[in-house]
C-alpha cells in the first residue's frame, strides 16, 4: 500500500497500523506458546519442588522488634480467634518496615505463631499492604468515576511527573477512597487532600518530600458539611 | 419538624468527645433501651420499618430477629467498608459524630444480646478510625461499653478493626472473612450471617447509617419514625451527590423527595452549559437513569420499580460531555480490579468485559460486539456467591441498551480511525 497508511493516526495505546501484507502476515501466525502450552510467560516460574514449605518461626533464633511484639500481642487479645489479628498485624509490620518484607512477614508469623505463606497470601489479597518495596511515603491519588469525572487521571499523571529518582513516595491510583466531595482528591499516608487543583502539584508533592503538613487548608478534616440545614 | 436526625448540628465544635455528645443528651437513648426488655427493642425497630442503608436496603429489625435465641456467643459487626464508589456519608458520619455510631452499636447490640462487636473500618479512613477508636476508649472509660453496662447486666465489648483495602470486604461475608484474618472471599448463602457469621455465631451485620439511626428510633419512638418517608422508605437519608455538580456534599433528606430537588437543588446541577446526560442513583453500582427520570421520588421502591435501586444513596451525575463508552471503561476496569476471583462468571466476566470496551475504545469492535457485551453481563447476574459481578452487570448492561447509539457511533469513529483493525489485533 502507499506511504500514507504507515502514518495514520494513532488512538489510545494501539500502535501505528503497519503495512498491510505485514499485518496479515503476523494476524495468521499461532500466537507464541509458553510451558505447559500455556500462552501466559511465566505462568510456572515461582514453583521449586526441591524446596520445602517454609514452617512456623522458631522464637528462638527469629528477632522481633519489641515494640513491634507488643502491638501484635495486643491485636491477638481483642479477638476470640487470634488469626483475626493477621491484617492490622501485617499493617503495624508494614509501617515499621516500609512493606510486607519476607522479613516482616517471618516477624508477624513467629508472634501469631502462622506458616509465612499463610500470612503471604492474606497481604497479597489486600490494596494496602504492599509484598513488593515501594516508596515509604504512600500518596494514593482516587480516580475513580466522580474523581475522574473531575480530572482525577490528568492529577495522577502530574503528580507521577513531579517525582524525581531518590524520592522515597509510592505514587499510584487507587479505588474509589471514599472523598468523591472533594474530587479529585489524594490520600497522603491517610490525610485526605482535595480538590487539588494541577497548579497545586509542585506544592504538593515538594512538601511530601519534605515530611510537611499536606495542603493544610485542602484538608478533608477541616471541611465542613455542605448540607444547608445541618447546622440550622 | 426538621428531618435533620443524624447530621444535626453535625459541624458542633468538639462533638467527637464525649464530653459535648453527652452534654447534647446522648447515651440517654442507650439508657432508655437498657430499660426496655431486648425484645422490646427488636420491636420498636421492626415498627421504624427502617430499612438498611448500605446497599441491600433489608429491614433492619427483620434481620435482628432472625437471630436464634438463647445463650451463645453472638456479634454485632458494624460495617463501615464504605468502598462503594461515589459514597462517603458514614466518613463524614464517623468523623464528626463518631458517639452516636457507638451508641447504636450497644443498642443494637443489647436487642440482639450479643457479647462482642466490631466496627470493620476500610484501611484508607485512617483519620476516621483513629476519632472512632479515641472515641470507643472514652466510651470504654465512662462505662459505657464493657461488662455489665450501666448496671443493667448486659455485656458487651467493642473494639475498631482496620482493613487493608479492598472492595470486596464490604459485601458481609467477605467483611466477616476479612475480620476473621482471612483473604476477603464471599461465602456461600445460606446459612446466613444471622445464623452462622462471624466465627460461626449468629451475627448481625448492618452498615453505619443504618446502625447510627438506632438511637434516634429509640428516642423517637418506631411508630414515630415511620411516619416520616413513605410508607415502605421511612425516614431520613443521607446522600452523597458527586460527580458533575456543582456543591458535591452529603445531604439528609427526607426519603421520597423528588431527584430533581436532590441534584439540581441540593447539590447545585451540572456546571454551567452543561446538561446531565445520565446519572447513578445509588452508587456505581446501580444501573443508570437518564434526565427524565429525574422527576421520580428519591425512595427505594420507586428507584426499583425504575429499573434500578437507591443503593448506598450514592447519587453520580454524569454531564454530556462525558462519553458514555469512557464511563464504562473506567466502572469495569475497576470491578475487574476488586473482584477477588472465587466465582468464574465474575473473575472471568469483569475481565472479558475490560477487554470489550477497550476493543470498543480501540476501534477493534463491530456492532455485533456489543450484543456479545450485553451477553457476558446476563450470564455474570445471579451466578455468582456474591453480587459484585451484578454489580458492575447492571449497570454496563443499562449503559448499552439506553445509549447504544453511541456506543455504535463510537465504534464506528474509532474504526474510521484505525483502518486496519484485524492487523492491529494481531
Amino acid at each position: 500500500m502507499s506511504d500514507e497508511t504507515q502514518t495514520a493516526p494513532v488512538v489510545g495505546e494501539i500502535v501505528p497500523a503497519p503495512p498491510r501484507e505485514q499485518a496479515i502476515a503476523a494476524f495468521k501466525t499461532e500466537p507464541p506458546r509458553y510451558a505447559g502450552g500455556s500462552r501466559v510467560p511465566g505462568w510456572d516460574d515461582p514453583v521449586d519442588l526441591t524446596k520445602d514449605p517454609a514452617t512456623i518461626p522458631d522464637p528462638a533464633t527469629t528477632e522481633v522488634p519489641a515494640e513491634l511484639r507488643a502491638e501484635i500481642e495486643d491485636l491477638m487479645t481483642r479477638y476470640p480467634d487470634p488469626k483475626s489479628a493477621s491484617i492490622p498485624a501485617l499493617a503495624a509490620a508494614q509501617r515499621l518496615h516500609g512493606w510486607c518484607s519476607p522479613q516482616a512477614i517471618e516477624q508477624v508469623a513467629c508472634v501469631m505463631r502462622v506458616t509465612p505463606g499463610y500470612l503471604v497470601a492474606v497481604a497479597s489479597f489486600y490494596d494496602m499492604l504492599d509484598t513488593k518495596p515501594v516508596g515509604r511515603c504512600r500518596v494514593y491519588v482516587c480516580t475513580n468515576i466522580s474523581c475522574s469525572l473531575n480530572g482525577a487521571d490528568a492529577l495522577l499523571d502530574a503528580v507521577k511527573g513531579e517525582l524525581r529518582e531518590g524520592d522515597d513516595i509510592h505514587a499510584r491510583g487507587f479505588e474509589c477512597l471514599g472523598a468523591c466531595d472533594i474530587a479529585p482528591m489524594a490520600s497522603i499516608d491517610g490525610v485526605y487532600v482535595g480538590p487539588i487543583a494541577l497548579d497545586e502539584v509542585p506544592t504538593l508533592v515538594d512538601q511530601i518530600r519534605k515530611g510537611e503538613d499536606p495542603l493544610p487548608d485542602k484538608q478533608l478534616n477541616k471541611r465542613r458539611s455542605v448540607d444547608p440545614e445541618a447546622n440550622g | 419538624m426538621s428531618t435533620h436526625l443524624l447530621f444535626k448540628n453535625i459541624d458542633e465544635a468538639g462533638l467527637a468527645t464525649l464530653d459535648v455528645y453527652v452534654q447534647r443528651g446522648g447515651y440517654e437513648n442507650l439508657k432508655k433501651a437498657l430499660a426496655m426488655p431486648p425484645e422490646g427493642v427488636v420491636e420498636e425497630l421492626l415498627q421504624s420499618n427502617v430499612r438498611g442503608r448500605g446497599g441491600a436496603g433489608f429491614q433492619m429489625g427483620k434481620k435482628l430477629s432472625f437471630l436464634p435465641k438463647g445463650a451463645m456467643d453472638k456479634y454485632v459487626v458494624c460495617n463501615a467498608d464504605e468502598s462503594e464508589p461515589g459514597t462517603f456519608k458514614d466518613r463524614e458520619l464517623m468523623q464528626k459524630n463518631p458517639h452516636l455510631l457507638i451508641e447504636g452499636i450497644l443498642i443494637a447490640g443489647y436487642a440482639a444480646q450479643a457479647t462482642k462487636s466490631f466496627i470493620f473500618i476500610r484501611g484508607e479512613y485512617a483519620e476516621q478510625a483513629e476519632i472512632l477508636e479515641a472515641a470507643v476508649a472514652e466510651a470504654k472509660a465512662a462505662g459505657f461499653v464493657g461488662e455489665n453496662i450501666l448496671g443493667s447486666g448486659h455485656t458487651q465489648d467493642l473494639w475498631v478493626h482496620r482493613g487493608a483495602g479492598a472492595y470486596i470486604c464490604g459485601e458481609e461475608t467477605g467483611l466477616l472473612d476479612s475480620l476473621e484474618g482471612r483473604r476477603g472471599n464471599p461465602r456461600l448463602k445460606p446459612p446466613f450471617p444471622a445464623n452462622q457469621g462471624l466465627y460461626q455465631g449468629p451475627t448481625l451485620i448492618n452498615n453505619v447509617e443504618t446502625l447510627a439511626t438506632a438511637p434516634v428510633i429509640i428516642d423517637m419512638g418506631g411508630a414515630e419514625y415511620a411516619k416520616l418517608g413513605t410508607e415502605t422508605s421511612t425516614g431520613t437519608k443521607l446522600v452523597s451527590v458527586s460527580g458533575n455538580v456543582k456543591n458535591p456534599g452529603n445531604f439528609e433528606i427526607e426519603l421520597g423527595m423528588k431527584s430533581r430537588d436532590i441534584i439540581e437543588g441540593l447539590a447545585g446541577g451540572t456546571p454551567d452549559g452543561t446538561k446531565i446526560k445520565f446519572w447513578f442513583p445509588g452508587g456505581s453500582s446501580s444501573p443508570v437513569l437518564l434526565p427524565e427520570d429525574l422527576d421520580l421520588a428519591y425512595d427505594f421502591d420507586t428507584m426499583a420499580k425504575a429499573g434500578s435501586m437507591l443503593g448506598s444513596g450514592a447519587i453520580i451525575v454524569v454531564d454530556d460531555t462525558n462519553s458514555v463508552v469512557d464511563v464504562a471503561l473506567k466502572l469495569a476496569k475497576f470491578y475487574k480490579h476488586e473482584s477477588c476471583g472465587k466465582c468464574s462468571p465474575c473473575r472471568e466476566g469483569t475481565n472479558w468485559t475490560v477487554k470489550m470496551l477497550q476493543r470498543i475504545e480501540e476501534g477493534l469492535a463491530t456492532p455485533m460486539d456489543l450484543d456479545i457485551l450485553a451477553s457476558v453481563q446476563e450470564q455474570i447476574i445471579g451466578n455468582c456467591l456474591c453480587v459484585l459481578g451484578d454489580a458492575m452487570a447492571m449497570p454496563l448492561g443499562s449503559m448499552v441498551a439506553k445509549f447504544r447509539e453511541e456506543f455504535e457511533e463510537h465504534i464506528e469513529g474509532a474504526r474510521a480511525r484505525n483502518p486496519y483493525p484485524e492487523e492491529a489485533a494481531a
